[in-house]
């Protein structure tokens, strides 16, 4: 896999680079062969239009533009975790105005907005009291989650009262799934009442550093109150689906009541609540995806400012990568939750548009940019 | 427009009343972040008893190794004031970290259950210590932003909000440890 590399002239470090290393075509900086960008003048090796972050670091689909485009990868601790928090509460707030127009225009359809929008806030608070009252309760006995107390959780118990330490927040309770998949996640409406999840493989076959890493990053998103904003995105989008649904059905009732009187202002009303109700579904998952995405690359970036090693949680992601990430009772409403997706196969392009996580790969490659570390000295 | 003035004293009063707050609750973390520093510490003097008790049956030809850790837990316990204690913690640490070396050396030691559970205690505690230390940095900062800069630099020092002193580390243990091969 390694051999020579004599026409290496404007880099300076000495580690061996693997064979078919790419060439920069601007300056001639030899980079790593799945680089998505060159490390020395940030020149992408995309396809013009696809955004280095939107499209796989192996070169991508060259027909599809992404239609993200963000700042160079090189941030702090600090930049990273205030970036990320602007981006998602800018996502937060357009779902919830997207949940209001749905609202709106089915009452609109209905003869009354106001109506609409205030059964759709009715029906928004009765789901959102259940999943912020009783949504930790429930993942756990989805997932068979039990108590992390006996001699052998030892060691967990104190990396996460560790990490409690670090990140300033109370310990929150541990729990352990019975799986040789490696995964782990957090839960709980605030801080004072959380608790962290982790399958019997991740703490058995990590070591310390790597336990660590997972359980900051955990501890991270129960700090910024992801856990929260992951319960009420879910309960937003499912009451947007539900609401749709209900109009889609109510729809040939409400023609023959009244054939004779509609306007024609009435029906272009109609036309609108039919094309909200098909395509809010859609942006709302979409929306919902994009949230946890954010979310997850502002865990990984406040996680490192716990344990100051963001390698930890690179090798351990690197490990879970190769080793499956399954859990018991794993399914798609809670696949949002964990530090890595149980249900996807680690081979696909996840950083497409509807995936709750990024690629694992662009995440390790961000972890190794906070280190210091560029995409050509990190062995894929 | 007599209303103009009455809204500018209000938003006044509002921001006043929200800076002065947050003023304090960062005084009272950063307070309260220096005081977790030492219950770890004193976890820390209450393990090495029970790990010198365990091991020192398996050691008899490494007395010197275990005095040393005895004696530098006392001499951490007697200081007086930070920067002696600092000093003498550092001390009491690298003692520690030459005894885990020496146990190392033994392998029925090692394989020793309640061995390997205070060592698990003492790495955990050691950890703690020093992320206690971060956190109180990372309080320390957050704290000294908000007090230097505009506009609530002007509330701390109307009201005497002092600055606060980063805990720093000793000249010795930045030092690079060394390995004992023998």
């Amino acid at each position: 896999m390694e051999g020579d590399t004599p026409q290496r002239e404007t880099q300076s470090r000495n580690a061996p680079l693997a064979a078919g290393e790419k060439i920069c075509p601007g300056c001639g900086t030899a980079n790593h062969r799945d680089a998505a960008y060159c490390n020395l003048c940030q020149k992408s090796f995309l396809p013009a239009g696809v955004s280095r972050f939107a499209g796989e670091p192996a070169g991508g689909p060259p027909g599809a533009p992404g239609p993200l485009l963000r700042p160079a990868p090189m941030l702090s601790f600090y930049e990273a975790a205030s970036r990320n928090v602007r981006m998602s509460l800018l996502l937060f707030l357009a779902l919830f105005a997207a949940f209001l127009a749905v609202g709106g225009g089915i009452g609109s359809a209905y003869g009354s907005v106001g109506y609409g929008v205030a059964l759709a806030l009715i029906l928004y608070a009765i789901l959102a009291a259940t999943a912020y009252f009783n949504g930790s309760s429930l993942v756990l006995s989805i997932h068979d989650a039990r108590e992390a107390d006996t001699a052998d959780h030892r060691r967990l118990r104190n990396v996460v009262e560790e990490m409690s330490i670090a990140s300033g927040i109370p310990m929150p309770r541990v729990y352990v799934m019975e799986s040789p998949g490696m995964n782990a996640f957090a839960a709980g409406r605030n801080p004072q009442e959380a608790l962290v999840a982790v399958t019997t493989g991740l703490f058995e076959k990590l070591n310390r550093e790597e336990v660590q890493g997972v359980i900051a990053h955990e501890m991270a998103h129960i700090k910024s109150r992801d856990t929260l904003y992951n319960i009420c995105a879910a309960v937003l989008v499912g009451t947007i689906a539900l609401l749709a649904d209900m109009f889609l059905r109510g729809m040939p009732f409400r023609g023959r009541d009244r054939s004779g009187g509609g306007g024609r202002g009435n029906v272009a009303l109609i036309g609108l609540g039919i094309l909200l109700a098909i395509l809010a579904p859609i942006a709302a998952k979409i929306l919902q995806m994009s949230i946890s995405r954010q979310r997850e690359y502002h865990a990984d970036a406040m996680g490192a400012q716990f344990t100051r090693n963001p390698l930890g949680l690179a090798a351990a992601l690197a490990k879970i990568s190769r080793a499956g990430a399954e859990v018991p009772g794993e399914n798609r409403g809670t696949q949002h939750l964990f530090i890595v997706n149980p249900l996807r196969d680690f081979a696909d392009d996840a950083s497409a548009l509807l995936s709750t996580h990024p690629s694992t790969t662009l995440r390790i490659q961000r972890l190794y940019a906070m280190a210091g570390i560029g995409p050509a000295d990190v062995e894929s | 427009m007599s209303w103009i003035p009455a809204i500018l004293a209000v938003v006044l009063v509002g921001w006043f009343v929200l800076s002065y707050n947050s003023l304090v609750r960062l005084r009272n973390q950063f307070r309260n972040a220096w005081h977790q520093i030492d219950v770890q510490l004193k976890r820390r003097y209450d393990l090495i008893p029970n790990l010198v008790e365990v091991v020192k049956d398996y050691m008899s030809y490494e007395q010197e190794t275990l005095t040393r850790v005895i004696e530098a837990r006392g001499a951490a316990i007697s200081a007086k004031g930070p920067a002696e204690q600092g000093k003498a913690e550092n001390v009491l640490t690298e003692s520690l970290k030459s005894l885990f070396a020496v146990v190392e050396r033994y392998p029925e030691l090692k394989a020793n259950q309640n061995v390997a559970s205070l060592q698990e205690e003492l790495t955990g505690t050691e950890n703690k210590i020093s992320f206690a230390r971060q956190f109180y940095n990372d309080s320390v900062m957050t704290y000294n932003n908000k007090i230097q800069s505009i506009p609530s630099n002007l509330i701390a020092s109307v009201f005497d909000f002092s600055q606060a002193e980063y805990f720093e580390v000793g000249e010795e243990s930045r030092a690079v440890p060394k390995a004992d091969l023998r």
